[in-house]
């Protein structure tokens, strides 16, 4: 009988979920964050899309849930090396907030109150890769998970899911974010492990 | 933690700074005085809040809450930005 070895892989998630390279799974739900918590009400709540010639695109809170909802399951990964898998959201697709965005932007500064940014090419933003997501596992977003509204695209480091986000810049040429301007990858694919510049 | 909120107010005094920092600088700068560039404040960098939990450090105003000091450590490199910072004082002795 043949012994087939996986070899070892530390802790192992389980079968048929895998792990981006040098990643671990985590149960509970890590709190990272460059400052203080932004707390911004649903009144006070905005979201603009500024196109590369200045014209904006602005929904309030009440406009934001006029707009048919999605509600993915999906597994994060955050650069800090804990993954967690099976997390569900509910929120609005980036594809029907784009629609009728005239732009030739081939990249994207998200913005978020407190003054946090992160940038990635407007791609990744679009094909059903990419939402704002205000309800988290059956609930609304709490703050320190970036409530009232998030940006959630959960095929990069989470970095690039901006909490507290409040607008998105779409530019001709790219721009580094918080930490893409401090040493950390400008994509931040974890399949191939794009942690740090150079990666 | 608790859960009304005051968890995600959690930072570290500026004294955190000064493992990190060491492996840089040569002296101790956590007993340095900084300059905000944002508000103009003064005060020693140990007086920063620091922010650890997160990619890199984030040592912030106590007056004003802009970034003073920011701080990345990978595998072969650190990344430092001091670009919140107007000006450091940094106490020395006599030159030898």
């Amino acid at each position: 009988m043949a012994i087939i070895s996986r070899g070892f892989h530390g802790r192992r998630p389980a079968p048929g979920r895998d792990l981006p390279p040098g990643q671990y799974e985590v149960h509970d739900f890590p709190v990272l964050s460059a400052g203080p918590t932004p707390r911004v009400t649903h009144e006070d709540w905005k979201f603009t899309l500024r196109t590369e010639t200045g014209t904006e695109h602005t929904w309030d809170w009440a406009r934001l849930m006029e707009m048919p909802g999605e509600s993915p399951t999906v597994d994060l990964h955050c650069v800090t090396k804990w993954s967690k898998f099976g997390t569900r959201w509910e929120g609005v697709s980036l594809d029907l907030l784009m629609e009728g965005v005239e732009t030739a932007a081939e990249f994207a500064l998200v913005h978020s109150y407190g003054g946090y940014t992160t940038d990635l090419p407007l791609e990744d933003l679009l094909d059903g890769k990419a939402w704002i997501a205000h309800r988290y596992d059956g609930e609304e977003l709490a703050p320190e998970h970036g409530g009232p509204a998030r940006l959630l695209v959960p095929h990069l480091y989470l970095w690039k899911s901006a909490k507290w986000v409040r607008g998105i810049d779409l530019l001709l040429d790219d721009e580094p974010g918080f930490w893409e301007g401090l040493g950390y990858h400008s994509y931040g694919d974890p399949w191939r492990e794009q942690r740090y510049q150079g990666d | 933690m608790d859960t009304d909120g005051t968890r995600d107010q959690v930072y570290e005094d500026g004294n955190a700074l000064g493992g990190p920092l060491s492996e840089i600088f040569a002296v101790d700068l956590t007993a340095a005085v900084g300059r905000c560039a944002g508000c103009g404040a003064t005060g020693p960098m140990a007086r920063l809040r620091v922010y650890d939990r997160a990619p890199g450090l984030v040592a912030r105003c106590p007056d004003c809450g802009r970034v003073v000091l920011r701080l990345v450590r990978g595998p072969d490199t650190a990344w430092l930005d001091l670009q919140g910072a107007s000006s450091l004082a940094i106490p020395l002795g006599p030159p030898s």
